[in-house]
């Protein structure tokens, strides 16, 4: 029976998934992933999670505690950094001691960490490591390695097509999905914010699937590619610390270059570090810019907001773009 | 002249006041922050900003309106939000309307030309030369150890003062005196009047006090403001304070230097990791105080602060393994000095009960046969 190892569907789920499971498979090592959130998990999490955290920490805890059961060890990789330029949120740095610290009875966690930024080498060292952790050979976590740049790469490709990340995974497993096609005429709205934020259909309340139902479409960071995102971000005197921020700063530039942006909504989640210092960069640098008529509109979601407020707020917003593009025209 | 003025924290603004009247500026003190300074500051500060940062910003809008036309602050490395503030500082202050000059100083060690050229544009300013600066600086210095020191020697006087009060009215005394002090000469006089004035409160020395460590982030632990004079509490509840962070210690370790390895090696089995701010020495001086004998730890965090949710978490293992209680307290602006109150003083009866048993307990196993 071969190794069954846990990948908690949160957090760097949205963004690196691909790798780990092509590598893992590689090594002929099951990857088993938790359900898509539902209302237990959350519950779950927020109940053990130290209460300040922010949602998609506690959401962590949350599916490391449905995983614990089924599996032989949990992969908590510590993301330090991608590149040399930035790092990871703190929560993410300090993730698998909290974890560890604060959820009882739990199989054996792989916490290597992932310090790309450090040296040339990217993510091999990561992987060097596992593989000699569970006993294989490098030869072999090499070829794994590759495959797993393989697979991350064409997920990286789907996104800058347009696919959504969980529609990106669907089409890497084989499924049929198209991305949804833009149509002209409709409005164009950018929706920014962290991926395990955004993508997680229960935290995110679903709000890019209702803005599609009311016929938007959606721009997302991850369909401009992340070098450009990056060099945007350098507007700002001094760079932001953070992956994820920096790329939705880059995104909040790169779009207001567009002409035709009818409006950015950023989602962030309640008591989050770094979005307080993004939400209210994005605030002003988006109000300096083209003397403020693009609208923008700042959802912090935690785990007592409701469904019908956010509808709300979304038709809200939705309507007074229609009615100023009907103005302006 | 131009006005300069510069963030209040605790006592420092003493020393920084003297380096930049030194300097040949004139300098728009900070008054002590108030509810009115914070009430400011969060008008105007993103809602999950921890509330150094709202306070700060009120600070800097309060010494605006009094005319400050350059502000001289700090920035960071990161990944501690705090490294950001100076740029978002500037930001919403210029989209207020406000002209002025902003000097972010990160520590030298992350590069030093910017460094030094940004000093060089500060110096260009009052035609200062470098050597006689050299001089304000150390003078500065002597004046920041000092007020390090004697605030030290209060937290040890307090439990045991015999009218309570009396140490923080002479150690507000010492406050003057110090101010007065300008050369190296002046300020060594002045720290000798000190130290005798505190030294000279009446003391009860038959008491037993506790003793507590104070960890966590180094704004809200060094403004009492902020912490609701949470040294001048315990002492008067008759608790030694020690304070894991003073301003120049952590300057010359953390700031001029790249942290205190033992305190990382301590950490190292529960935070294998640095998660910016204090997160990872707020776990190993937790540690530490266990080891040294503590009878307890308080953690003050400002709501949001990312590297201290982090030891937040970890801190109930901590306490577990070593045995050691440990009361986390979040503060922002919503935060009531009778709450605070009242648990400082629930933890502190605890404490007390626990030493009577472990006492008791000991005093049996020296006793066999009773």
């Amino acid at each position: 029976m071969s190794l069954h190892i846990g990948f908690p569907t949160a957090l760097i789920y949205y963004s690196h998934f691909p790798f780990w499971q092509a590598y893992f498979n590689r090594l002929g090592v099951e990857v088993v992933t938790s359900s898509p959130t539902t209302k237990a998990i959350l519950d779950d999490g927020a109940r053990e999670a130290v209460a300040d955290a922010c949602i998609p920490i506690k959401l962590y805890h949350g599916h490391v505690l449905a995983l614990k059961d089924k599996v032989d060890a949990i992969f908590i990789p510590r993301m330090v950094s991608l590149n040399r330029r930035t790092t990871f949120c703190p929560k993410f740095l300090g993730l698998p001691d909290m974890i560890r610290a604060t959820l009882a009875k739990l199989p054996p966690i792989i916490d290597l960490q992932v310090d790309a930024g450090r040296n040339f080498w990217g993510l091999w060292p990561t992987c060097r490591g596992v593989a000699e952790l569970l006993g294989f050979s490098r030869r072999l976590a090499w070829n794994a390695y590759r495959e797993g740049s393989h697979y991350q790469q064409a997920f990286q490709g789907l996104l800058l097509k347009g696919y959504l990340p969980l529609e990106a995974l669907a089409k890497l497993r084989g499924e049929p999905i198209e991305p949804a096609p833009l149509r002209p005429g409709s409005l164009n709205l950018a929706v920014l914010g962290y991926p395990y934020q955004v993508y997680d259909g229960y935290i995110s309340l679903n709000i890019i699937a209702k803005l599609r139902k009311m016929g938007v479409n959606i721009l997302t960071l991850e369909m401009v590619p992340q070098a450009r995102l990056y060099r945007l971000s350098r507007r700002l005197p001094r760079r932001l610390f953070w992956h994820f921020s920096s790329l939705v700063v880059g995104a909040t530039y790169h779009y207001l270059q567009q002409d035709d942006l009818d409006g950015i909504i950023h989602i962030t989640a309640f008591g989050c570090g770094p979005d307080a210092m993004v939400d209210k960069i994005m605030e002003l640098d988006i109000r300096n810019y083209k003397q403020g008529r693009i609208p923008f509109m700042s959802i912090c979601i935690d785990e007592q907001t409701g469904d019908a407020g956010v509808n709300t707020r979304l038709e809200a917003f939705v309507d007074m773009l229609l009615q100023r593009r009907a103005a302006t025209r | 002249m131009k006005k300069v003025s510069f963030a209040h924290m605790g006592y420092s603004y003493l020393g920084f006041k003297q380096l930049v009247e030194d300097m040949g500026f004139e300098a728009i003190v900070p008054a002590n922050p108030s509810p009115a300074t914070l009430d400011l500051g969060v008008q105007y500060a993103p809602e999950f900003a921890c509330i150094p940062f709202k306070t700060v910003l009120g600070t800097y809008l309060e010494v605006l309106n009094r005319g400050a036309e350059m502000i001289i602050t700090s920035g960071g490395v990161g990944p501690c939000r705090a490294g950001l503030y100076g740029l978002l500082h500037e930001k919403i202050l210029r989209n207020l309307g406000y002209n002025f000059e902003i000097f972010i100083f990160d520590p030298p060690l992350t590069g030093l030309v910017p460094f030094f050229w940004k000093l060089r544009r500060v110096l260009k300013e009052t035609r200062l030369s470098w050597l006689a600066f050299i001089d304000v600086v150390r003078r500065a210095w002597a004046k920041l150890k000092l007020l390090d020191e004697l605030e030290q020697m209060a937290t040890a006087t307090r439990p045991y003062e015999i009218k309570r009060g009396a140490t923080t009215s002479a150690f507000n005394q010492c406050l003057e005196i110090v101010d007065r002090a300008r050369s190296s000469k002046e300020i060594a006089a002045a720290g000798e009047e000190c130290r005798q004035l505190l030294q000279s409160v009446p003391r009860d020395e038959e008491r037993r006090p506790l003793r507590i460590g104070i960890v966590g982030e180094i704004y809200v632990l060094l403004e009492p403001f902020m912490n609701l004079d949470i040294e001048k509490t315990l002492g008067e509840m008759g608790v030694i304070t020690n304070r894991s962070i003073y301003l120049t210690n952590y300057t010359t370790t953390d700031v001029l230097a790249h942290g205190t390895e033992d305190i990382r090696q301590i950490a190292h089995p529960y935070l294998n990791q640095f998660v910016g701010g204090h997160g990872q020495s707020s776990v190993g001086e937790t540690i530490l105080y266990a080891r040294n004998g503590f009878d307890g730890v308080v953690q003050l965090a400002p709501f949001t602060c990312i590297p201290e949710i982090v030891a937040k978490s970890i801190l109930p293992r901590v306490s577990r393994d070593f045995n050691i209680p440990v009361l986390s307290l979040t503060i922002d602006e919503q935060t009531g000095r009778a709450g605070v109150e009242t648990r400082l003083e629930a933890f502190v009866d605890l404490l007390r009960q626990r030493r009577e048993q472990m006492e008791a307990r000991s005093n049996a196993a020296l006793l066999p046969g009773y």
